[in-house]
């Protein structure tokens, strides 16, 4: 007995190095390509902003203007730093870290790609593989309005603080839709892990899209409105409260709440890309028969591919359509998206009975 | 009333059909037009490599002319700056000296000649005004400066390049003055038909 618990704790201590490093490099990895995509994503918007205006965009810069987020980067980090005098020092400055931080975390779960033997270790291309992987991205996500909400509450500004009542009854709005919708597709997949629902889509005939169609749209326009993103960014409206929750933000702190949207627009896109559109599953290629690291870079592009026309469909609708007015934000976001996605679930739920008996 | 135009377009006031109402299509109208002029040629001049083409009576910066040996053309005798209606120009005259042929047409010369470009109006009245063929209006416009003081123009910056020395600065220069002379000539001819 003695020697079973000896063992057990012996195995509990013995702290799996290798492992660790794997994760701390994976990491370091993941937050460095989605920073690089945050990077090349505002880069990316300005072009498509342009040619969608028949203009080029930014080309001054480096070859086709490839180096003016380093430029803009830069030119934030030499702003001054302003903290207004009436704002709650603390929180002022744990707003765009939360939201910064919130944006980062959600990357965790995503399975961005298969597991590859690297060295003698099976290497999973996924931080961690929770059982519960969705319900930890709302949790996270929801987290991130309190990035906005602390932030536009400690300046101690009005339109600040306005529009960061409007984002979180946005956010709050939108993410139960975004969760109705969802349950519709877990009722199909009977998993919340993110690695299974992507293996079973690549072992399935079909993408989740193809089961899932109206739970596929009424995900979109949600993450579209979970990022604030037009026609849904109500929370920073220029012309109404003059730039929103970061108006009173200068120098990094306001880069930081920047490249918090775009990291939250890239990993929403992977996670649209991994829920429904199989994931790293590449069309019309039969993975099990490449070798380890082919078929890992196959599912990469794949992957990263369906991310990057996602983001270009983003941006896309943000360069056509006007913002929303508030009510109509509301309207849509209860009156519509909710009862529609309610509809979505009992459909599925009557197929999935059927199918069963 | 008649419309003036054929452009005019009667609003549309009829309620919105369902297709209209829920949005979605019309949503997707929008995308396609946008993704129309996403394929577009673009409109941009991409502006210190190219330039936009002028049109030939466009009045530019100022050039004071020589002859074909390199000798100033302008006597100094005050002609442009009477006729300039902005008062932009002004000058100082000076006596040629023996040994100066090679350097001015006649006896007298201008020693000063400067113009303000920023009381400059760009009318092209001095040109019209010289009777000795010695000033004309160029392609190109004033170039941001830092100081106003920059903007007052002497006789290095105005004067064209000496055909002698700088034969092909010269030449293109003075392509644009010919092209003035041709069409100045066309001009007066079809007053004259008529």
């Amino acid at each position: 007995m003695t020697d079973y618990l000896n063992i057990k704790r012996m195995t509990l201590l013995a702290f799996d190095w290798a492992f660790t490093l794997e994760k701390a490099i994976l990491i370091a990895i993941i937050i460095t390509v989605s920073l690089v995509v945050a990077m090349y994503a505002t880069y990316a918007e300005r072009k498509v902003a342009g040619f969608m205006q028949d203009r080029l965009g930014p080309n001054r810069a480096g070859p086709f203007g490839l180096l003016q987020p380093l430029a803009d980067g830069l030119k934030l980090f030499f702003k001054e730093e302003v903290i207004p005098s009436n704002s709650s020092k603390f929180l002022f400055i744990l707003g765009p870290c939360l939201a910064m931080l919130t944006a980062m975390m959600t990357s965790a779960v995503i399975p961005w790609g298969g597991k590859v033997e690297l060295g003698g270790r099976i290497v999973d291309l996924q931080v961690a593989d929770i059982n519960i992987g969705i319900l930890y991205i709302f949790g996270v996500v929801s987290l991130g309005v309190y990035g906005m909400m602390i932030g536009g509450w400690a300046s101690n500004n009005k339109y600040s603080l306005m529009a960061a009542l409007r984002g979180a009854s946005q956010a709050i709005s939108y993410e139960l839709a975004m969760g109705l919708s969802l349950i519709a597709l877990l009722m199909l997949t009977g998993s919340l892990s993110l690695r299974t629902i992507t293996e079973q889509q690549i072992q399935g005939n079909w993408w989740n899209i193809v089961y899932q169609p109206l739970g596929f749209f009424l995900f979109f326009v949600c993450s579209l409105a979970e990022c604030n993103r037009a026609p849904f960014d109500l929370p920073e409206a220029e012309s109404e409260l003059n730039m929103g929750y970061h108006q009173e933000y200068s120098s990094m702190k306001l880069g930081f709440f920047l490249f918090a949207e775009y990291i939250n627009m890239f990993i929403s896109c992977t996670i649209i890309a991994t829920l429904f559109l199989g994931g790293y599953d590449m069309p019309f290629v039969d993975e099990a028969k490449l070798s380890g690291i082919t078929a890992l870079l196959v599912g990469l592009l794949a992957l990263f591919g369906k991310t990057f026309i996602l983001i270009f469909i983003f941006m896309w609708i943000r360069w056509t359509l006007p913002r929303f007015r508030y009510d109509q934000l509301m309207n849509l976001g209860w009156k519509t998206l909710i009862p529609l996605a309610l509809l979505n679930m009992v459909i599925t739920g009557a197929v999935v009975l059927l199918m069963m008996k | 009333m008649d419309a003036l135009t054929q452009r005019a377009k009667m609003v549309d006031r009829r309620p919105m059909n369902w297709l209209e109402r829920i949005y979605l299509w019309e949503i997707f109208k929008g995308m396609a037009i946008t993704l129309k002029h996403f394929f577009k040629k673009k409109v941009t001049i991409q502006y210190p490599e190219q330039t936009r083409p002028f049109s030939p009576v466009f009045r530019g910066l100022q050039i004071l002319n020589r002859d074909e040996e390199g000798r100033e053309r302008c006597t100094a005798c005050g002609l442009c700056a009477v006729a300039c209606p902005a008062e932009a120009i002004t000058m100082e005259g000076a006596e040629r000296l023996p040994g100066e042929e090679h350097l001015y047409r006649e006896e007298k010369y201008a020693a000063k000649y400067e113009i303000n470009m920023l009381r400059c109006i760009f009318c092209g009245l001095c040109e019209e005004a010289c009777p000795k063929d010695a000033i004309y209006l160029s392609e190109t416009f004033a170039p941001a400066n830092y100081n106003r003081k920059s903007f007052i123009y002497g006789k290095p910056d105005l004067l064209i390049p000496d055909p002698v020395t700088r034969p092909e600065e010269y030449a293109r220069a003075k392509g644009l003055i010919d092209k003035k002379k041709n069409l100045a000539l066309k001009h007066t001819k079809t007053n004259e038909l008529k």
